[in-house]
């Protein structure tokens, strides 16, 4: 693999992935591109595969056919921890902190990636250590204002409110660098109001040089946010392009509502 | 509100606070037991007795990194411990966890006879001294050396004073690794592995690294217990010995080391002291409300037989009174209250609903 493309124009290209369990067809053969740099949308209906498809990303499920190359590197059947070494960073659907460490921890183990100390350094507490662990406190505090939860800091994640828990899963997610932030429904179940604050944030996150692919199903914050959608409705892709394009699409229409008698 | 106000800020100040505490307590009894056990007994005993149960808190402080920081279980300890002491034996004289290698070991040096006695034991151990460099030129037995070779040969005492030093050594290690990067990684894969894996911890290694770490001290404490009692015999590093430490962390307050010390010199004392010396109890007990002798003997023998199960019935009981540990981590706490005012919703909500 030494063609290596000089900074690609997609940090993301998914080529034919397809996922079976068993004999179901969880993603079938989707292929899309994701452009550096902007807000890209995953909608369909409930069960459509979404976030089997965002799973096959992350390496917590091995895809059964097709490839992923992130910043042009394949990394098809990475493990986990190897594709967030590489920068890819994710929210889940069901919000999955560490319940009982602070929010503070939380953040601290996004961090943990980007950290050098070795187990000798932290069994002696060695200076630079100490030193590591001073300076990802100081960052893991600026992930945590960023996302605006600071004064929450030492308290357990499980004890803060929903729309908080939501918003300490992006400032771990953030903590681990990523050029790419998959955030898995991060609008599900908030009021009007947190939602016009989590597109603010998604334009912060954006601000930062980090794409944005995003599963959602409110429409508002879809169209509000992103700059090109893809559709998938059984596994397959259905439809992609503009907020505008996507919304007239027939095929889109028919998987939300049904088809017209 | 005040939830809130329990849970936030201070938190972790005031188990500092409770730590330095039960750690200001632990130590002077350390100090003052060695002075009042010999001028009230006028011997030694007791002494060599905290020494074993040293060895003890030593391991259940290995487990904990286990059990308590990565929520593993372990039930092959003892093998570690093992190889710790027929390391020192045979090193000194002239060395996957699982409940299998937990066996295999003590049956391995049951039968490698030639190099481990068999069951007959490694005896006459060499006592551990100190290098001639430590100890300085005018250490020795000849004419400008003053002080006699320093040796632990013989003295409760000294042993005593080691294992205290290693405990201490390794509270301070402990807790210098669960304040790191690496404690916050156990503590992330005991709360949720797929999100640990997310955020780029590889869990494999992490996990291994727990159960290295662990083993390590297990080593260590049998290579004490080896060159304490100078005498590594297969029976004493028997499955049951894995389950008592592990008893030892889960009774003491899993993850919260001042606890788990705790519970390992409460559980020493139940073991080894406390079972044992019921039948006795029992005699003297039926002979003073003046019980013929041969009810008495009886009595002593039912108590005998049922040691298991009174050992059972206390552990049983002790889970019931403090599901949480004697001296619970926090987080622990916090967990099983949860836990408890989550199922006393679900029982209303079932109440309503019929």
């Amino acid at each position: 693999m030494s063609e290596q493309p000089a900074p690609a124009d997609n940090i993301l290209e998914l080529t034919d992935l397809t996922k079976r369990f068993g004999g179901l067809v969880a993603v079938d053969n989707v292929s899309l591109n994701i452009k550096r740099g902007e807000v890209f949308a995953l909608i369909g209906p409930n069960g459509a595969g979404k976030t089997t498809l965002f799973n096959n990303v992350t390496g917590l499920f091995q895809p059964t056919s097709g490839r992923v190359v992130f910043d042009g590197r394949d990394i098809t059947g990475s493990k986990p921890h190897q594709v967030a070494r590489r920068g890819i960073a994710r929210t889940f659907q069901n919000i999955r902190l560490f319940d009982y460490m602070t929010c503070l921890d939380n953040v601290r183990v996004g961090r943990h990636v980007r950290m050098k100390a070795t187990v000798f350094d932290s069994l002696f507490k060695l200076p630079r250590e100490r030193r590591e662990e001073e300076r990802v406190t100081e960052e893991a505090m600026e992930f945590l204002r960023f996302v605006g939860i600071a004064k929450h800091a030492d308290q357990y994640a499980r004890n803060l409110a929903y729309g908080q828990q939501r918003r300490l899963e992006i400032a771990r997610a953030l903590a681990t660098d990523p050029k790419l932030l998959l955030l898995d429904e991060p609008a599900a179940g908030f009021t009007p109001q947190e939602k016009v604050e989590l597109m603010k944030l998604v334009k912060k996150i954006l601000g930062r040089g980090i794409t944005v692919f995003l599963i959602e199903h409110d429409m508002k914050v879809v169209m509000g946010i992103s700059e090109r959608i893809v559709v998938l409705d059984h596994g397959e892709k259905i439809a992609e392009g503009s907020p505008d394009e996507v919304r007239k699409d027939v095929r889109v229409i028919e998987a939300y509502l049904g088809k017209s008698a | 509100m005040s939830t809130s106000v329990f849970t936030r800020l201070h938190l972790r100040d005031r188990i500092r606070d409770r730590d330095t505490a039960v750690y200001s307590i632990l130590l002077i009894l350390a100090l003052v037991f060695p002075m009042a056990s010999i001028y009230a007994t006028d011997g030694t005993a007791l002494v060599s007795q905290a020494t074993r149960a040293g060895t003890f808190v030593l391991l259940a402080i290995g487990l904990n990194v286990v059990v308590g920081f990565a929520g593993l279980l372990d039930l092959g300890y003892a093998a570690f411990y093992a190889i710790g002491a027929y390391s020192y034996a045979l090193f000194a004289s002239t060395q996957l966890v699982t409940l299998g290698f937990g066996e295999i070991v003590p049956q391995l040096f049951y039968n490698f006879d030639q190099w481990t006695g068999g069951i007959n034991a490694v005896g006459g151990i060499d006592q551990p001294t100190l290098p001639a460099w430590i100890q300085g030129p005018w250490s020795g037995d000849g004419p400008f050396q003053v002080v006699r070779n320093f040796n632990f040969g013989g003295d409760p005492v000294a042993f005593y004073v080691l294992i205290c030093i290693l405990i201490a050594a390794a509270i301070i290690l402990v807790n210098n690794l669960y304040r790191s990067r690496l404690g916050r990684a156990w503590m992330a894969i005991r709360e949720d592995e797929v999100a640990a894996a997310a955020m780029g911890i590889n869990t494999v290694t992490t996990k291994l690294l727990a159960f290295g770490i662990g083993a390590s001290f297990s080593g260590f404490a049998g290579a004490f217990y080896g060159a304490n009692v100078s005498l590594v015999s297969p029976d004493s590093f028997l499955f049951i010995v894995s389950i008592t430490v592990l008893v030892m962390v889960v009774l003491g307050g899993m993850g919260n080391i001042s606890g788990v010390i705790i519970g390992a010199l409460v559980l020493y004392y139940v073991v080894y002291y406390l079972i044992p010396g019921l039948p006795e109890n029992v005699r003297s007990l039926a002979n003073s409300i003046g019980l013929s002798s041969e009810t008495t003997r009886s009595l002593a023998d039912a108590t005998q037989h049922l040691n298991y199960i009174i050992y059972g019935g206390i552990l049983v009981a002790m889970m019931l009174l403090r599901p949480q540990g004697l001296l619970p981590s926090r987080v622990r706490e916090q967990e099983l209250k949860h836990a408890a005012v989550q199922e006393e919703e679900a029982a209303v909500e079932m109440e309503h609903a019929t």
